[in-house]
């Protein structure tokens, strides 16, 4: 009964999308305000019955209802509960309905609060919304059907989720990474309904801005969760693979970063419109086409579980229809739009653009590295797979230019900046931080290592830069410092890009001053790995809920002090018999010990791995700063509701707000 | 001329989509090798159990035979073992191919499991796994009695990969002897 009822939920919220991706766009075209205003109703009532959907799933899996195919494939009656909550998007018919979950919360978040934007403009945002819903959920629901039975023969036990999913890290992150894909599609849902009434103004990359910001947020959550599960859950101690599914959640994520920043450059200065709109277009494509490379089984990886072509049909037709028709709207309407804003050569402008360029290159070449291997095997000329030193080869250089430009753009002034300006405000701080990049291998590790030096030297200058700057800006004309003069917008960018530094530090650091061994470990016996002793002590057999494992028993020791008690673990899961490997990680700021278990050997002893890995945690903390400085920007006053401003207001108007502001 | 500048991304798009279609088409698994039709490489290597003998291309007897690259630290190799000692005592010859691994650990190996290979040669830097094209381990290769490689599978052989792949194109090399022995 209760899975009839989810599928059910899901077919009047499928009905719902359908209307709203119709009547008020037909309100819109025959002036009839009445059908326009249907628009937010029946978005709650989209939303309303996808919750419904989802709420019957998961009590189906909480109360181990096995008839349902769906929950026999991934769960089990001695899955602990957490799990059972997180194994409804554990799988891929699952992760749809998540999916389609957070597309209709955003746009009913967009709904409520969307009262100081143009009622006819909201509606047309929410019908095209409701078209992309109606897109999922056809797919859900013709394609793959969570809520499908297995009758008459239901099993007694299910499947078990997936060992490797059962993790604090996979509760959390799925959610993010989808919350950050589907908030792209607002984004992409605002830049049609422009294309579609020609109205693309300040006021128009004032409505965007938050909601971009927001998902962009989320997203970079969702990455830095994705990339932390995968250092300590695979056991082999790397935190990025450049995996096609990395690659998948990780290209919308660049072009969202360059969306933000051109977006920032339209509301202040009117520029740059056309580009802003395909780049809304392009990080919706880009994260339908992350869904299509997971889901579709196209690429090799250690995340497609599924395979299945008529699913990929489906959602190749999905991204066929909205991208083909957003870029031929595009072509016919963008030219339209085209601001008549000047800057000159030296502006602000100018460095934004150029950073832009940067992040679309990055963004070409994670494309090219993922489909590549595709590509040459559609053409017949062989398989290959394009490995990280591709990425490393083509990435960085463009990662340290965009740095270079990070450190200068807050600096200089929109338009026309005074020439000598830069020399003046940041000639020392360069110089510093030459210095200090060359400096710091040598006195770190002893040794000159080029890539430490640019790594370090960059995150140097974007520090110093971003402060001095930010300096700058808090000091009052009449001497004295104002920390609420400039806008918590501005903050939220400072905050945002010391993230990027600290993620430059983390990653320049971990990658060249990692130390590892592979060994093989008697018990009782120790072994010696940049000042830490690890010593074996033996294996203890641990029974969990679902699963059996040998532990071992590992002391840390440094200066002859025990500093810490690592326990490792090699699991076997009962139900799907699956080996899993638990690293043992004791954490600080300034390093990680990471031991893993590999085979048993024989006399007791074991293949070990161990790893120290000196700053690992700055990556963490940067992903938390960066996407901490984007709601920060989203809680600027400018974005908020003005309850005095007028439902219909005037695009001159906020023309003009926004270029007094 | 600015108008066509915009159809731009239209048609990079196309382009993508129909590369995404052909895509669907085809199996990122499937992993064809070079050396399938070609002749068995020659090399000069050491066995695993007589350090002292060394043997060559010309050591690979039988009509035909597998040929499978196995280490110690695979687990796979685990996995795969029970099988291929039934089907050694099916009377299929294997070869075995002891692919970058340490001397002690596999002849430890062999005697603690059993072992269903007529001998291992021991190829402890790769050199015959790099001349066969070898990814990883495990791998299985079919050569016939002419001494061409029939068919490379990468992957454990179980009971189904028995059935599926390797049988049928036994027996076929069967058929093909006892055709020419006719004529």
């Amino acid at each position: 009964m209760i899975p009839e009822l989810g599928s059910f939920a899901l077919m009047v919220g499928l009905a719902f999308a359908i209307c709203l991706s119709i009547i008020p766009l037909v309100g819109v075209s025959t002036n009839n305000l009445t059908l326009v205003r249907y628009a937010k109703p029946l978005t709650f009532g989209m939303f309303l019955f996808t919750i419904i959907s989802y709420l019957m799933l998961t009590v189906s899996f909480v109360s181990d209802d096995f008839s349902v195919l769906y929950v026999a494939q991934n769960s089990n009656s001695h899955l602990p509960v957490q799990y059972k909550f997180a194994a409804v998007f554990g799988g891929h018919e699952g992760s749809l309905l998540l999916w389609v979950l957070m597309l209709t919360t955003w746009a009913s978040a967009l709904a409520l609060s969307s009262r100081n934007i143009d009622e006819a403009f909201v509606g047309r945002v929410l019908a095209i919304l409701g078209m992309i819903v109606v897109g999922f959920m056809l797919f859900t629901l013709l394609t793959s059907n969570p809520f499908e039975r297995l009758l008459p023969n239901v099993p007694l036990e299910g499947r078990d989720l997936n060992p490797l999913l059962q993790d604090i890290g996979l509760i959390v992150h799925p959610p993010m990474l989808y919350l950050g894909w589907s908030g792209f599609s607002v984004a992409f849902a605002f830049a049609i309904a422009a294309l579609l009434c020609g109205r693309m103004d300040a006021a128009w990359a004032r409505w965007t801005r938050p909601w971009t910001l927001a998902a962009w947020s989320f997203l970079s959550i969702g990455i830095v969760l994705g990339s932390w599960w995968a250092y300590y859950e695979l056991g082999w101690g790397g935190w990025w693979f450049w995996d096609p599914v990395e690659n998948a959640s990780f290209m919308p994520w660049i072009i969202g970063t360059a969306l933000i920043h051109a977006l920032s450059v339209t509301e202040q200065r009117g520029a740059f419109r056309n580009w802003t709109v395909l780049l809304a277009i392009t990080a919706f494509s880009l994260s339908l086409l992350g869904t299509f490379l997971v889901r579709s089984g196209v690429i090799n990886s250690v995340h497609s579980f599924a395979s299945d072509p008529s699913r990929g049909m489906f959602i190749l037709l999905l991204l066929g229809i909205a991208v083909i028709g957003s870029l031929t709207l595009f072509a016919f309407r963008a030219s339209a739009l085209s601001g008549t804003s000047k800057f000159e050569l030296y502006s602000k402008e100018t460095f934004i653009l150029a950073g832009n360029i940067a992040l679309v290159v990055a963004t070409a070449t994670v494309l090219l590295g993922t489909l590549y291997p595709l590509l040459v095997d559609a053409l017949n000329m062989g398989k290959i797979s394009v490995g990280p030193p591709y990425y490393n080869a083509v990435f960085n250089p463009i990662v340290a230019l965009m740095v270079v430009m990070m450190g200068i753009a807050p600096v200089i002034r929109w338009k026309k900046n005074k020439a000598g300006t830069f020399r003046s405000e940041l000639g020392l701080v360069a110089l510093a931080s030459i210095v200090f990049g060359l400096a710091f291998p040598l006195l770190y590790g002893g040794e000159f290592i080029g890539w430490v030096a640019v790594g370090m030297g960059l995150a140097f200058w974007l520090i110093v830069a971003t402060l001095k700057n930010a300096k700058t800006n808090i000091t009052l004309p009449q001497g004295g410092f104002d920390i609420k003069r400039p806008t918590l917008s501005y903050w939220g960018m400072v905050v945002s890009h010391m993230g990027i530094a600290v993620a430059v530090i983390g990653a320049t650091m971990v990658s060249h001053y990692e130390t590892q061994l592979d060994i093989r470990m008697d018990v009782n016996s120790t072994v010696e790995l940049s000042g830490y002793e690890f010593a074996f002590e033996g294996m203890k057999d641990v029974e969990g809920p679902n699963f059996s494992a040998k532990q071992g028993q590992f002391r840390v020791f440094e200066d002859g002090k025990e500093i810490a008690f690592l326990r490792p673990e090699r699991r076997i899961y009962r139900v799907q018999t699956m080996g899993m490997t638990e690293a043992g990680i004791d954490s600080t700021m300034s390093r990680d010990l990471f031991v893993a278990l590999g085979d048993p050997l024989d006399n007791g002893a074991w293949a070990v791995r161990v790893y120290v890995k000196p700053y690992i945690n700055l990556l963490w903390l940067a992903g938390a700063l960066v996407a901490f400085g984007g709601f920060m920007c989203i809680a600027d006053r400018r974005y908020r509701a003005k309850k005095t401003s007028d439902e219909t207001q005037s695009a001159a108007t906020t023309d003009a707000v926004a270029a007094t502001a | 001329m600015k108008r066509l500048v915009l159809f731009v991304p239209l048609i990079l798009f196309m382009v993508l989509g129909a590369f995404l279609y052909k895509g669907l088409f085809l199996n990122p698994k499937a992993m064809p090798s070079a050396l399938e039709g070609q002749p068995m490489p020659e090399f000069k290597l050491l066995t695993v159990k007589q350090g002292d003998r060394v043997v060559t291309k010309s050591d690979l007897k039988g009509d035909y035979y597998l040929l499978n690259v196995w280490a110690t630290w695979c687990g796979g190799c685990k996995v795969e073992h029970p099988y291929l000692l039934d089907i050694a005592r099916s009377g299929v010859p294997i070869y075995g191919v002891n692919y970058k691994d340490s001397l002690e650990n596999a002849s430890q190996w062999l005697q603690s499991y059993k072992d269903p290979y007529q001998f291992s040669v021991f190829d402890v830097n790769g050199e015959l796994g790099l001349n066969l094209g070898v990814y990883g381990a495990p791998e299985t290769f079919v050569v016939d009695h002419k001494g061409i490689i029939r068919l490379r599978y990468a992957g454990i052989v179980d009971t189904n990969a028995w059935r599926v792949k390797l049988k049928p194109l036994i027996d076929q090399i069967k058929r093909e002897i006892a055709q020419e022995k006719t004529s």
